[in-house]
């Protein structure tokens, strides 16, 4: 083929595959010469599996050659999230506490991706246990933004977005708390989907908040997210909180939205989700989705959820209290870094203090003591009980919105991407790119990230679609009937107007 | 914080000026055959941390999922408790570092347990029946064990390493809590004994756990405090863990009145504490110091979903549920027509179920107990065995009895019958066979022996002519001592009379 076969989409390349243009074993390689070519400058990868996954790809051909009925997916290569476990293959959710660690178990969603031969390109950066909105988090070092090596690529998943916008990996898993796959999406301009929670297992995810983690797809087009969501999806009997029906109809929805007809579907602006604090070329891209949206036959309707305001507060309360339980397994004596204490008695509990206090980075310790703090008896009700009822509040903000429209749409997050450093020292700041993310996590309900352009920094924005809970095939038809219609007007992908990467010479 | 050692009270005196009142937390092991949020193995005596999985290693990524047969059995547990069963629970998270609990939180029932607010009677040796009342009962996962190594006492204090297990970590657990037990006076350590023994009986009877208490399937934790009287509010309380015999709770709780009495003799105030009871010398010595500072930041289990039995389903398990100890006990009592002493012996002597089934063999209640009381009892403490450990089934003792009955062997020669079923010889109908033990019933060889007894000794012949009966005996003695035993001995008494013409 002449075309760069990294540049093809994920549907794309199924078709390819299928039709044996190309093989997966070639595909795989051009992926991973990609990564060996950009990934210096990137650091989009933590651990990239050349081996396995190439073993995977000449097993699909073989299997093709065959005649054997295939996944659609099948020897289309894709990165996991560092957070999500592997076996043997090395898996440290950014932290020094489990480097050099290797499973010897697979996430229920690696073992669907495995069954389906994707081959696994490796594992991508990301904040610590996935607590950031900028990957600056990372105990391996910053992730670069493609479109602008000086930027953040946002977080936690930014080693999943940058990989996808940079054309390393055609498809992605990230996993999303309070927007860590729609943040990314927004300021690379990838697709990045939270499923309803309960959609996509949580077994062998490494917690933080185990009432708000979702995994789910990072791609560059919508019905990429679609295929990669219903592989992934549906019930498994490993984790009590997942949905027992099946997935709605991901990929037909996906498909009828392209279609471009949206007449008759409501769509809700969220009141408090917009204005003040969102960058102007972002609140611009927005109302312009708007008119393309209601261009389409949409009917676009004004919503309040007045319990939004409180989102971020509740959300600061109730993810570090779980993530603060969540991570006390990591304390040297099972498996990771185990730190002794340089004088003193060597006792269980000094080598559990001294393997946390040398393994964690500063915003995982400030999380666990300010969720220690908020769980504290004669606390809890004041913290951890506050924040549960705004979230039911939340929840009762969303069915009321649901009532009056089909989906919710806001801008994903409130500015484009960063520059390294500008938030770092500012908690506060770095908590508020969250915004406009949270409340779907709070509420349960799926969310969306579609590219919707350039700021006038030059630098991608992210619209954000909701859906009600296990009603995710909404946002697909509106996600995919939006990205069909702005490509039309920019003649392409929007990630074909991003600069080209400078390239390592291979050496192989 | 440990205080002087201090003269314990002599218990009597203790208990004249101190009113007790005690707590008592029961652990059972529940005999499901996988853990309470996993698919490892439950079994006893594995190579270590040979039964388990990323879930009970507490692995990163790893989840919880509920044990169906263990809420199962907590619920068989509730009803026969008398509780309410919950029509929808939670799990919380008890959060603690500690090296045994893999995940450093326990996964428990905090706020919501599955079962409370029921009751227990409990009957006392001598028959008297004290309502204990139940506040909950929880589920909950059992921890590692830790093995200190190095040390001379095996504890932690010492050692130069540790070693854990997690094989037992993740088993079901039910936590049974009582609300305070007063007004039992000087019985207090007999009471507590025997709601911990009532309770394993129940645990048996529901088939909910092998209930072994030496293989710690059946842990009690005992809450004892003193006051003045029963109208002073209560006192402060120590909490002795681990106590693993039905007779070391009876032990730890009178130790801990001797203590406790000692301790306010003195002007001192008892320190609310956990103690470790030490088997071999029965005291009980001070461990950890519960502060308030111990915050085990509960909070509920966002990995499981609430448990909500339908009531359907309970009222199912209710149905199924065998009858009760005690109430069997009555029942059995009336049926069998002992009186209170006989029984109460009975069940001390673990023989009730013995008897029960020696009766469902068809044997009459009396000849049963006369069995397993008598004869086999005598064995058993003779060879410092339990009367389950002796090698005779209730339907070999039935058997025996009905060749009792039919006359075909007398009780002497029952005797000898059963030597041989203990010693393995087989049935009693084989023995009787093959030791050739019938009762002789054939006139002839009587009539030939007593001819021989009266020829020997012509003497007595001629008293019991002459009138005196009494020598008659030492005839007919010599006519079984012939017959080695298998005659009907009063048989031969009518033939000796017929004979010598009387």
């Amino acid at each position: 083929m002449s075309t760069d076969i990294t540049r093809l989409s994920a549907a794309e390349l199924a078709g390819a595959l299928a039709r044996g243009d190309v093989s997966s074993t070639e595909v795989t390689q051009a992926h991973l010469d990609r990564i060996a070519a950009v990934d210096g400058d990137l650091n989009a990868f933590l651990h990239v599996s050349s081996q396995d996954a190439l073993a995977t790809a000449q097993d699909v051909d073989a299997r093709r050659a065959a005649g054997e009925e295939l996944h659609p997916l099948a020897g289309v290569p894709i990165a996991v999230k560092d957070v999500v476990v592997t076996r043997g293959m090395p898996t440290t959710a950014g932290s020094k506490i489990l480097e050099g660690w290797i499973p010897p178990y697979d996430a229920t969603l690696v073992e669907r991706l495995r069954a389906a031969r994707l081959p696994i390109l490796g594992k991508t950066n990301m904040d610590e246990f996935a607590m950031g909105s900028s990957t600056e988090h990372s105990a391996y070092g910053n992730t670069c933004n493609p479109w602008d090596l000086g930027r953040i690529p946002g977080g936690s998943g930014g080693g999943s977005a940058a990989a996808v916008a940079a054309f390393e990996a055609p498809l992605a898993i990230g996993t999303d708390t309070g927007g860590s796959i729609r943040q990314p999406g927004a300021v690379t301009g990838t697709v990045g989907v939270k499923p309803t929670y309960g959609g996509v297992s949580r077994y062998g995810l490494i917690a933080m908040a185990s009432s708000l983690d979702q995994a789910g797809p990072v791609t560059r087009t919508v019905l990429d997210a679609a295929l990669l969501h219903e592989l992934i999806g549906g019930h498994d009997p490993r984790d009590s909180t997942s949905i027992p029906e099946p997935l709605p109809a991901l990929v037909e929805a996906a498909r009828q939205g392209a279609t471009g007809d949206l007449s008759g579907v409501r769509v809700g602006v969220v009141t408090e989700l917009s204005g003040e604090g969102y960058q102007e070329g972002v609140s611009a891209r927005f109302a312009e989705s708007l008119e393309v949206l209601r261009g389409l036959g949409a009917e676009i309707v004004e919503v309040s959820c007045p319990s939004f305001t409180y989102a971020l507060d509740a959300y600061y309360l109730i993810m570090p209290s779980e993530a603060s339980s969540n991570l006390a397994k990591f304390d040297g004596m099972r498996f990771g870094l185990r730190v002794e204490p340089t004088e003193g008695p060597v006792t269980a509990e000094r080598v559990m203090a001294a393997t946390r206090g040398a393994g964690f980075g500063d915003e995982v310790k400030r999380r666990i003591i300010l969720g220690t703090y908020a769980l504290s008896a004669g606390y809890y009700d004041a913290y951890y009980g506050s924040a549960q009822k705004v979230r039911t509040l939340i929840q009762r903000d969303f069915a009321a919105a649901f009532e009056k429209a089909d989906v919710l749409v806001s801008p994903t997050a409130p500015t484009t991407a960063f520059r390294f450093g500008e938030k770092l020292d500012d908690p506060l700041a770095m908590y508020l790119n969250d915004v406009a993310t949270i409340p779907a996590n709070l509420a349960g309900v799926p969310g969306m990230s579609v590219p919707n352009g350039l700021s006038d920094d030059g630098l991608p924005v992210g619209f954000q679609i909701l859906a009600p809970a296990k009603a995710d095939d909404r946002m697909y038809r509106v996600g995919a009937a939006l990205e069909a219609a702005l490509e039309k007007t920019w003649g392409g992908s929007l990630l074909a107007q991003a600069p080209e990467l400078k390239t390592t010479e291979l050496t192989r | 914080m440990t205080s002087p050692t201090l003269e314990l009270v002599a218990y009597d005196d203790a208990v004249r000026r101190y009113d007790p009142v005690i707590g008592i937390e029961v652990h059972v092991e529940l005999g499901t055959k996988t853990k309470m949020f996993c698919a490892a193995e439950v079994a006893y005596g594995g190579e270590p941390n040979s039964q388990v999985t990323p879930v009970s290693l507490g692995l990163p990524g790893a989840l919880p999922v509920l044990n169906g047969t263990a809420v199962e059995h907590a619920i068989k547990i509730g009803l026969a408790l008398n509780c309410t069963i919950a029509e929808s629970c939670r799990f919380a998270r008890k959060n603690y570092f500690y090296p045994d609990v893999p995940k450093n939180f326990q996964t428990s029932q905090y706020d919501e347990p599955i079962a409370y607010d029921g009751w227990l009677d409990v009957e006392l040796e001598d028959g008297t029946i004290v309502r204990v009342e139940i506040e909950r009962a929880h589920m909950e996962e059992d921890a590692g064990k830790n093995t200190h190594v190095g040390g001379a006492t095996g504890r932690i204090h010492g050692a130069e390493y540790s070693l854990v297990d997690y094989n037992r970590a993740g088993i079901p657990l039910v936590e049974i809590v009582t609300r305070p037990i007063t007004g039992v006076g000087d019985r207090a350590p007999e009471v507590a004994r025997a709601y911990v023994q009532t309770l394993r009986d129940i645990f048996r009877a529901l088939d909910v756990s092998e209930a072994r208490m030496e293989r710690g399937n059946v842990r009690a934790d005992v809450n004892l405090s003193l006051r003045p009287s029963p109208d002073s509010p209560l006192g402060t309380r120590t909490e002795t863990k681990n106590v693993n015999s039905f007779r070391s709770v009876e032990r730890a709780v009178r130790f801990e009145i001797s203590r406790q009495a000692g301790v306010l003799d003195a002007g001192q105030k008892v320190i609310q504490e956990t103690r470790h009871w030490h088997e071999d010398t029965g005291v009980t010595t001070s461990g950890r110091v519960k502060s308030d500072a111990e915050d085990y930041r509960y909070f509920p289990e966002p990995d499981l979903v609430p448990v909500a039995p339908s009531r359907e389903w309970v009222e199912e398990i209710r149905a199924t549920l065998p009858e009760m100890p005690v109430a069997r006990r009555n029942r059995l009592q009336a049926e069998w027509g002992y009186a209170d002493a006989e029984m109460r012996d009975v069940v001390n002597a673990g023989a009730l179920d013995l008897i029960e089934a020696t009766v469902a063999a068809g044997t009459s209640a009396a000849g049963a107990r006369k069995w397993w009381m008598g004869e086999l009892a005598r064995r058993a403490k003779q060879d410092d065995q339990t009367l389950e450990d002796l090698t005779v089934t209730p339907a070999q003792i039935s058997a025996l009895q009905a060749l009792v009955d039919s006359g075909r062997i007398n009780d002497k020669l029952a005797r000898q019958v059963l030597e041989g079923v203990l010693a393995g010889e087989g049935d009693p109908e084989d023995i009787v066979v093959s030791r050739g033990l019938e009762v002789v019933s054939d006139d002839g060889p009587l009539l030939a022996a007593i001819d021989d007894a009266l020829a020997a000794q012509p003497d007595i012949a001629a008293k019991v002519q002459g009138g005196n009966l009494g020598p008659v005996g030492a005839i007919i003695g010599a006519v079984m001592k012939a017959t080695r035993g298998q005659a009907d001995a009063g048989r031969v008494r009518e033939l000796v009379l017929e004979r010598i013409g009387q």
